[in-house]
């Protein structure tokens, strides 16, 4: 029996996020994404919250100031292969 | 004889590429940027000291963000913070629903409209004023994109609070985003822009 049904919008809105998050599997992802196909009110919604997270997704890089990076090379030069405790000097 | 292994000049170089990533990390955590400095210098250290785990080298992006964020936390427990998530919210908020606006549609596009308009700034003043909790699981799911298996391990907490907390936390910023566009003047709240079905 074929288990995708076409959802209807509010069942297709409540399992949005999820969707959009990557964290539905098979029928319950096939099921949204059929949805979606179909509603052009509900895709619309869908494309909007997607590229609502693709800018917040950004804010995770920021301009490294030079002062930083060398902190950070001179860090990792003091590392060794046998280095299995913290420096003090960081 | 040199003691640095063919892994050192590796781990540099890795962490060289990913250090904007590192940093912005740090910085949404820290909301401070001496903080945010000194906790990347920390999860660097201790990714090297732990670089035995790391099963895959291509894993090494998620890898190190998250010992950057459990780190973030661990620190955050020893202080004793204890944050509450007892407040009220409006979880049907949408953002989308208040941009798109029928009578609108005949000559626009409010919300493609509204996300051109929105500055990096504005963002990260919204996330910042969100209660802890919900900026936790804002910034762990949508800026580090991990998952929600991944961030109820590290907050020590089911996946349905996860969940819940992160539909809390995207309502509050949505609302945020508003409110900031029309304090700004990008939008106006005025009655006949409100929609009908949500409040």
């Amino acid at each position: 029996m074929d288990k995708l049904n076409v959802m209807t919008c509010e069942e297709a809105l409540r399992s949005l996020a999820a969707y959009l998050d990557d964290e539905l599997a098979g029928d319950e992802r096939q099921n949204v994404q059929r949805h979606l196909d179909v509603c052009r009110s509900c895709y619309s919604r869908a494309e909007f919250e997607r590229r609502l997270k693709f800018e917040l997704r950004k804010l995770g890089k920021d301009d490294v100031p030079v002062g930083f990076e060398q902190r950070v090379r001179r860090l990792l030069q003091s590392f060794t292969p046998s280095a299995d405790t913290v420096p003090k000097d960081h | 004889m040199n003691e640095r292994s063919e892994e050192c000049p590796w781990f540099e170089q890795a962490v060289l590429d990913m250090l904007p990533e590192l940093v912005g990390t740090a910085r949404r955590l820290t909301r401070n940027r001496e903080d945010a400095e000194d906790l990347v210098a920390e999860a660097i250290t201790r990714a090297w000291v732990h670089r035995a785990t790391l099963k895959e080298r291509e894993h090494f992006t998620g890898w190190i963000i998250r010992i950057l964020t459990n780190l973030f936390l661990s620190q955050r427990r020893s202080e004793g913070s204890h944050p509450h998530e007892s407040l009220e919210v409006d979880e049907d908020f949408s953002l989308y629903e208040r941009l798109h606006q029928p009578f609108l549609l005949w000559w626009s596009t409010p919300e493609q409209d509204f996300l051109d308009r929105l500055l990096r700034e504005d963002l990260i003043r919204a996330i910042e004023v969100l209660p802890e909790p919900f900026r936790m699981v804002v910034l762990m799911a949508d800026v580090e994109g991990q998952s929600y298996g991944e961030i109820a391990e590290s907050l020590c907490v089911p996946i349905g609070t996860i969940r819940s907390r992160l539909a809390r936390g995207r309502a509050l910023l949505q609302r945020a985003l508003w409110e900031h566009a029309c304090d700004a003047g990008l939008r106006s709240e005025s009655p006949e822009r409100r929609p009908s079905s949500h409040g």
